[in-house]
Formats: structure tokens, sequence, C-alpha cells
């Protein structure tokens, strides 16, 4: 199958500042993938390189098999894209977005725009400037789906959405890909959405790409072990994919990537009374694996002084 | 389908594997009989809203152990194997209830005859396993 989605070798900088570095990703058609990292890594600035608002400093993406700086707007109509926020055209009714929108896709499908106004309990006669948060999200991903896009590119669209509306989000993703040609890419901190619909995750760490893989391949790859002791437990060895470790009182927790028979080994050397492997859930490996690194000594010196 | 299941999406348990034990446990718990169907991928999906894929990973689990059969053009049913669980997870599940149950009965102070006699008036109270040949009851 050919692939939506290319960013080849991808750098981005502001001025003097590196804001993407070297990113190589390529996203199959019919796939869902979710587009992960702290805030500030470049997410946004790579999804608008990929659709062409900005241009890259060095290396190329492309769309539908265009490149993102020249892509025709026959291309563009094929591609649906959320922005970040939630912009309206705060003087139109929810229906004159709809019109002025279906203006510029040949595609457009008015049930999807009806189907999806009303699910987010929107009606045509609304000023789209007098709308709540939750409602403008609703207002822009029915102008994002009406067209039926190919593609589709959503920026953190569940900023902001209630329980309800951000599972009408995720089960109108979902109903997009009932096409087998449709593919779509977003970006979250809802791990527990996207783990619901993602096919595959993208992890974004300090302006490189650090992880490409299914959201299994990552969870089984990142490994948590507790070690108990009958004293005040040891510090953590140098390990190779150390990622963090934390010690209480007569336990002592250790995160690691990859972890083999050499790093199990090293941790039994420690004389543990006893040793577990511990699941994490799919938002605990992502802090584990994008937050701060090291020994965490939140609570050890208090512990150390009683 | 007669088995409601319900996902935790923040579990460490992933949610293709959550699927596949709520059907284990709804065979076992004789909620879902030998020959039903069970919903398309599709229609699971569509009503836990989740990724097609992952329901289907699940599904592909369960006929890998022969928990459920997949007929060519049909769908998916129940199959006619009781051993559901594999032994080990057996011994798991029933040492995870017991201590669960001992706990409980420390903590009000019930001593181990009294619940002796419990589990055994329990035990009684249930029917004693069917065997599942008819066919599906909702």
């Amino acid at each position: 199958m050919s692939d939506a989605i290319v960013i080849d070798h991808l750098t981005k900088y502001y001025g003097q500042r590196e804001i993407v570095r070297d990113l190589c990703l390529r996203i199959p058609t019919g796939s869902i993938y979710g587009f992960l990292g702290r805030n500030g890594v470049g997410k946004t600035t790579t999804i608008r390189t990929l659709l062409g608002f900005e241009e890259p400093t060095r290396g190329s993406t492309q769309i539908l098999g265009e490149d993102s700086r020249h892509l025709k707007p026959e291309t563009r109509a094929r591609i649906g894209y959320l922005p970040e926020g939630h912009f309206v055209y705060r003087w139109m009714t929810v229906a004159e977005c709809g019109k002025f929108q279906a203006s510029f896709f040949p595609d457009w499908n008015q049930e999807i725009f009806e189907a999806v106004i009303s699910h987010f309990r929107l009606t045509p006669k609304m000023k789209a400037g007098h709308l709540s948060r939750g409602q403008r999200a609703g207002l822009c991903l029915a102008l994002t789906l009406a067209p039926e896009p190919e593609v589709l590119v959503l920026d953190d669209p569940a900023l902001g959405l209630d329980p309800v509306a951000r599972r009408n989000l995720l089960q109108s993703m979902l109903y997009i890909m009932r096409k087998p040609d449709r593919t779509i890419l977003f970006s979250s901190h809802l791990l527990s959405d996207v783990e619901r619909v993602a096919d595959r995750i993208a992890i974004l760490d300090g302006t490189t790409l650090s992880v490409d893989s299914t959201i299994e391949y990552f969870r089984e790859h990142l490994c948590q072990y507790v070690l108990r002791f009958e004293q005040t437990p040891p510090a953590a060895p140098e390990l190779d994919g150390l990622l963090e470790s934390f010690r209480s009182d007569r336990e002592l927790f250790v995160t690691l990537a990859n972890p083999d028979d050499k790093t199990e080994a090293a941790l039994r050397a420690l004389n543990p009374k006893s040793m577990e492997p511990v699941e994490l859930s799919l938002e605990d490996a992502f802090i584990s694996y994008v937050g701060d690194h090291g020994e965490k000594t939140f609570f050890t010196k208090d512990l150390g002084a009683a | 389908m007669p088995v409601a299941i319900t996902l935790h999406p923040a579990s460490d348990v992933p949610i293709f594997r959550q699927i596949v034990r709520q059907i284990q446990q709804g065979i076992v718990q004789g909620k879902l009989q030998r020959g039903e169907q069970l919903p398309s991928v599709r229609a699971l999906a569509e009503s836990l809203v989740v990724n097609p894929n992952t329901v289907a990973k699940a599904y592909q689990e369960l006929v890998a152990s022969g928990v459920v059969e997949s007929r060519a053009g049909r769908g998916i049913f129940v199959a006619a194997k009781r051993q559901v669980f594999s032994k080990q997870e057996e011994k798991r599940r029933l040492a995870q209830a017991a201590q669960q149950l001992c706990a409980e009965a420390r903590l009000f102070e019930v001593p181990l005859e009294r619940l002796q006699k419990l589990l055994a008036a329990e035990w009684n109270e249930l029917q004693p396993p069917t065997d599942s040949t008819k066919g599906p009851t909702s």
C-alpha cells in the first residue's frame, strides 16, 4: 500500500531555534496515527509544514504524493485539516460556515455536516461567535469532515472537549475510516483516546522522532520492575535504557526501555528479596519515556532522615 | 450480545486483552453459550468506539486458543471447547479470588471455620455446570 504522508529528513528552524530535527516518518494509507509528544516539541510545526504553511529549512514533506510546498487546489480538496484552537468566522451562523466551506470542496457532503452538527447539539442558526469552546470544536469538526477527506490531519482536536464530545470525535474518526483508502494523523495528549483509535504512534521527543511503532510494541518494550528489599534499597545501577528509578522505604522501582537478560541480571545482582515486572498503562509508559529521566528523589531524602 | 464489555482505557491491561478476558469470562459464566454468534469485528468496534484492528486482534487470539471459531463467510461463534483458560490462568484466577476472600474474612474477623461453611453454602447454591449444548438463550 502507498504512503499518504511522507516526511523525509525534515528539519525546521525558527531563526536560531531548532524546532524539528531530521524527522522521517511514513504514514501508510489506511492507518490512524497518533502523533504524541510534550508541548513545544514541534508537533504543530511538523503538521503545518505538511500542509504547506511552513517552509522546511531542510528536507521535504509530501502528502498524497505531492510536495507540500506545491499542493494543487484539487489535492488540497482531498485533505481535511483541523488546526489547533478551533478557529471560526465569528460573524457567520453555523449554516453560513457550512455554505462557505462547501464552496471550496467539490465533494462536500451536506448530510455529514448536518449529522455532525446535530451530534454536537448545534442548530444552523446559531452564531459561530456565540458558541462555547466545545460547540466550536464540533462546528470545526463538521467543516473538516463534510468534504469526506482522504487524508485527515487533526491538530489536538480533543483540546477543551467534554467527555461526551471527545467520544463523538473518536466515533467520527472511526466513521471516516470505514472507507479503506482513508488516513488520519492526529496529535493528542489524551493517551486513553489514542489507545482506543490509533493503529500506531509516533512520539516526538526534544525535536526528534524517537518512537514509530504500534501501541503494543511500545508498551511491551517499556518495562517497569519492582524490587523488594529487607532494608533501605540501594540506588539503581547504571543500565542501558534506564528511564527512571524511584526508591521507597523497602522498594526500588526501575523503568527501562528495551530490557534484556543482561539488564535483568544486573537488577538481580542487587539481591532483592523479590523482583517482579509491572505492566504499565500507555500513559505511564509515555510519561516514563518522555518525562525527566534519572532518579526521582522526591521522597527518599525524608526517608533517609527518618 | 449478552456480554457487556466494559473498557478501562487508562488500565495497564491493553484494550485487546480486556476484550479477550471479558469474552472468556462471559463463556465461563455461561452468559455466552456454545454456538452463539459474536458480533462482527466492525459492529463490536463501533459499539466500543475502538479501532477495528484491536477487536480483530482480540478475536484472533480467541480463535487461536480455540475458545471461539471463525466460520467462513458467516462470522465468529463460541466454540464447543470447555477449557477456556489455560491451567495456569485458572490457578492464577482462583488464587487471586481466594486471596481477596481471605483478606475480607480477616478484616471482619471471621474465623476460618465459618468461612468454610459459607463457602460450602455458596458452592451448593450454584447450579451444577450444565452441558451447554442447548441453543443460544438471550
